[in-house]
């Protein structure tokens, strides 16, 4: 891998991140992609370092994908989940963080339902911290994995991402896989398109880096790609939601919808999908699903990710490698 | 100062009566009452003790009407003791404690047990004046026996630490309590809006994936209080006020002459919601820190007099409490010892001691200084010049939970007498 100066000790947003550093990584990303092509997916890269994949909200694709990730790196990979840990025994993060960090691991991956969880231990503790989703607030590996799937899919049609726009539908309030890709994406150079129902919006909205639409149709209407967010059941419960089949109707995406995007426009979903409910089950199926190269690519943004933490300036001398570390 | 005896304090830098500025009095005290404040040097009696001000600032005790003192039940976060040296060291000659302790202050035995804590820890004050819960339990089902907690001496009511759900429990309290005398202090919140909120709902709250309390959640009930205290035609004090529709709620209830008074807290006229993006829990608050417009119209609506008082709502919680992720600390600051450093730079002198004191006693019927003869002997030096950090070492309340842990202010109480009884 080429010599890149990476300055920071986290990944805990996508916003601490330059374009220039998202290039590089999304270019790692790339590479580990071939090798997770080979017969033989596994690099030494890694070996003698150990990855904990801290899961404290259920999980079960984004930690497959790391543990995956981790051990195609050859790296030591510990998986502790909330039910086995002394959180259920009333021990505080910051203990449960201290004690993991006494085992010496060189990254910790968190999955957090508090935001601001992983900046809590990053703050702490002196190995790398990968926010794997803390609350609301951010899931920048998602964001990033969404990058690269459409950065692929535009670049086999000899284009660029820069320029597209993407129209993300659903519960942008709830949902921390909306507020990293609209950041990442907006930065990318991408016009970024939402739409849901006022309930299911965050008040400031319009701070944000993306317009707001009133109308699915018109949201749709010329978009070059289309991203739905997972609708929590527990929001009709709580009273955002009149009830599903409403929201169905109304918000669920379709072939027939997606006519009137640009042709061969790219349908995501962060996934679990609600079929029928975020997006129509044929339209899943069909050609313009991008959501299994989502996963496919999850594992090599996440093996960039850890390569690039894990081995964070050993390749520089020693005053230049602490010089960068400060 | 015990029966018979005199003292002067010379050379304390007031403003004086006449309009002509700042200038050195000299303040004659005679059995624990005022007996003369005056401009320049007036003659000491022969028998009289004399200690010399140096300069510094006289202020009047002030009043604080909403603290949580946490005693019984959550001691190794205040106790009675605590509270009360960390109300000398801030100025506070008198204190009302919030009746959120465990057991709750809803009878009589609580009551009477806090008044004993202070008078065997406290003997020569700060005074205690206990606030009664409003609702038994303050689960806002039925009406504490206010009664009886007036008999004990609770001065005032309220359910702070939740609003009062229930409008109609809300105006029969409003009448029981009249019965007794009793002032209600309502702390307002709609429950509904926003159940679980951390934060003031805004940019800010969308950015950090937390879940906002709109202004609104307060102004929706101290909307029904005003106008349940204009049907009653009975007074109610709004607690803790934070956001500008209730500002202009409670300007256009005075300009009807609605019998409705307001405090605030310093933090709702200095932090607005954007001063913490990094999840800092020592930020974490109830009423939440709302937008810079909100500060902007609370502090206006104390310069207008619109907001009567200001309190500090000291609300100590333990360290480790705090050092955990945002959405699991308990909310709250304190503020006794911060309240006067942080305040002094936004009032003059005069209004500093109507806000933190004179209309404090007027509102909740109690005695203050004036410096008219007769008047308590309650009163402090201020040094407006002295910068000190807010540490461990110079924090008297057993917590730290403030926003201004590690900063340096400017201003500290410096001496301190009651009943003309030097606390320090």
């Amino acid at each position: 891998m080429e010599s890149f100066i990476w300055p920071h000790k986290d990944l805990l947003d996508v916003d601490d991140l330059t374009v220039q550093e998202v290039g590089y990584l999304l270019d790692t990303a790339e590479q580990f992609q071939e090798v997770n092509s080979r017969p033989v997916k596994k690099v030494p890269t890694l070996r003698g370092k150990g990855i904990i994949l801290f899961f404290a909200e259920n999980s079960t694709r984004t930690k497959t994908s790391f543990d995956m990730a981790g051990k195609r790196l050859s790296a030591d990979t510990f998986s502790l989940a909330k039910s086995g840990s002394s959180l259920n025994k009333g021990e505080s993060l910051k203990d449960t963080a201290l004690t993991l960090e006494a085992m010496r691991p060189d990254v910790i991956v968190i999955r957090h339902s508090s935001s601001g969880a992983a900046r809590f231990l990053a703050e702490r503790l002196d190995c790398s911290i990968v926010n794997a989703g803390d609350g609301w607030h951010a899931h920048p590996t998602q964001a990033l994995l969404d990058a690269f799937s459409l950065r692929r899919h535009w670049r086999a049609q000899g284009q660029d991402m820069a320029g597209k726009s993407l129209l993300i539908v659903g519960d942008v309030a709830h949902s921390r896989v909306a507020r990293s890709n609209i950041k990442l994406m907006a930065a990318l150079g991408l016009s970024v398109r939402i739409f849901a129902p006022r309930t299911l919006l965050p008040m400031g909205v319009e701070h944000w880096p993306a317009q707001v639409y009133d109308n699915l149709e018109k949201a749709v209407s010329g978009v070059d790609a289309v991203m739905c967010l997972r609708l929590q059941l527990e929001r009709q419960a709580a009273g955002l939601l009149p009830d599903l089949s409403e929201y169905a109707a109304r918000f669920c995406i379709t072939l027939r919808l997606m006519n009137l995007a640009v042709p061969g426009a790219p349908i995501m979903h962060p996934g679990p999908m609600n079929r029928g409910l975020e997006v129509a089950s044929d339209l899943a199926d069909s050609p313009a699903s991008l959501v299994l190269d989502q996963v496919n690519s999850g594992v090599a943004v996440r093996m960039a990710i850890l390569y690039i933490l894990g081995t964070r300036n050993e390749h520089l001398p020693a005053g230049q490698a602490e010089a960068a570390r400060n | 100062m015990n029966s018979g005896k005199k003292f002067v304090l010379r050379g304390a830098l007031r403003q004086a009566a006449d309009g002509s500025g700042d200038k050195p009095h000299d303040l004659l005290i005679v059995d624990g009452k005022v007996a003369r404040l005056a401009p320049g040097a007036i003659d000491a009696p022969s028998d009289a003790t004399v200690e010399d001000a140096g300069g510094k600032r006289l202020f009047a005790s002030f009043i604080d009407a909403h603290a949580h003192l946490r005693e019984p039940g959550h001691e190794y976060k205040e106790d009675i003791a605590s509270g009360l040296a960390a109300a000398t060291r801030g100025g506070f000659g008198a204190v009302l404690p919030m009746a959120n302790t465990n057991p709750v202050n809803d009878c009589a035995a609580v009551t009477r047990f806090m008044l004993e804590q202070a008078a065997k820890t406290h003997p020569h004050g700060p005074r205690l004046y206990p606030v009664g819960a409003l609702s038994v339990g303050l689960a806002g089902k039925e009406l504490a026996p206010m009664g009886e907690l007036a008999a004990a001496g609770a001065v005032a009511i309220s359910n702070d630490g939740r609003g009062v759900q229930n409008a109609e429990l809300f105006r029969r309290a409003m009448e029981y309590a009249a019965t007794w005398g009793l002032k209600i202090i309502d702390h307002c919140e709609d429950e509904k809006i926003a159940s679980g909120w951390q934060m003031n709902e805004s940019g800010a709250s969308a950015d950090a994936g937390l879940k906002g309390q709109p202004g609104v959640g307060e102004a929706v009930q101290v909307a029904r209080d005003i106008l349940l205290a204009e049907y009653l035609n009975l007074p109610v004090h709004l607690a803790h006020i934070s956001s500008r529709q209730s500002v202009e709620l409670i300007r256009w209830a005075k300009g009807r002459g609605i019998p409705v008074t307001a405090e605030t807290c310093p933090h709702y006229v200095l932090l607005d919601d954007a001063g913490f993006p990094d999840y800092n829990t020592a930020f974490k608050v109830s009423p939440p820190l709302r937008t810079a417009a909100d500060v902007r119209a609370v502090l206006e609506g104390v310069r207008d007099g619109v907001i009567d008082i200001m309190v500090t709502d000291h609300a100590p919680h333990a360290a480790h409490e705090k050092e955990v992720p945002f959405d699991e600390a308990p909310k709250g600051f304190i503020g006794l010892e911060t309240a006067l450093a942080l305040t002094c730079p936004l009032f003059d002198p005069a209004k500093l001691e109507q806000i933190w004191s004179r209309k404090t006693a007027e509102i909740f019927g109690l005695r203050a200084n004036g410096f008219a003869p007769g008047d308590p002997a309650d009163f402090f030096l201020f040094d407006p010049a002295l910068v000190w950090e807010v540490n461990r070492e110079n924090i008297y309340s057993k917590s730290l939970n403030t926003p201004w842990l590690g900063q340096k202010l400017q201003g500290r109480v410096v001496a301190h007498w009651l009943n003309g009884f030097k606390l320090f």
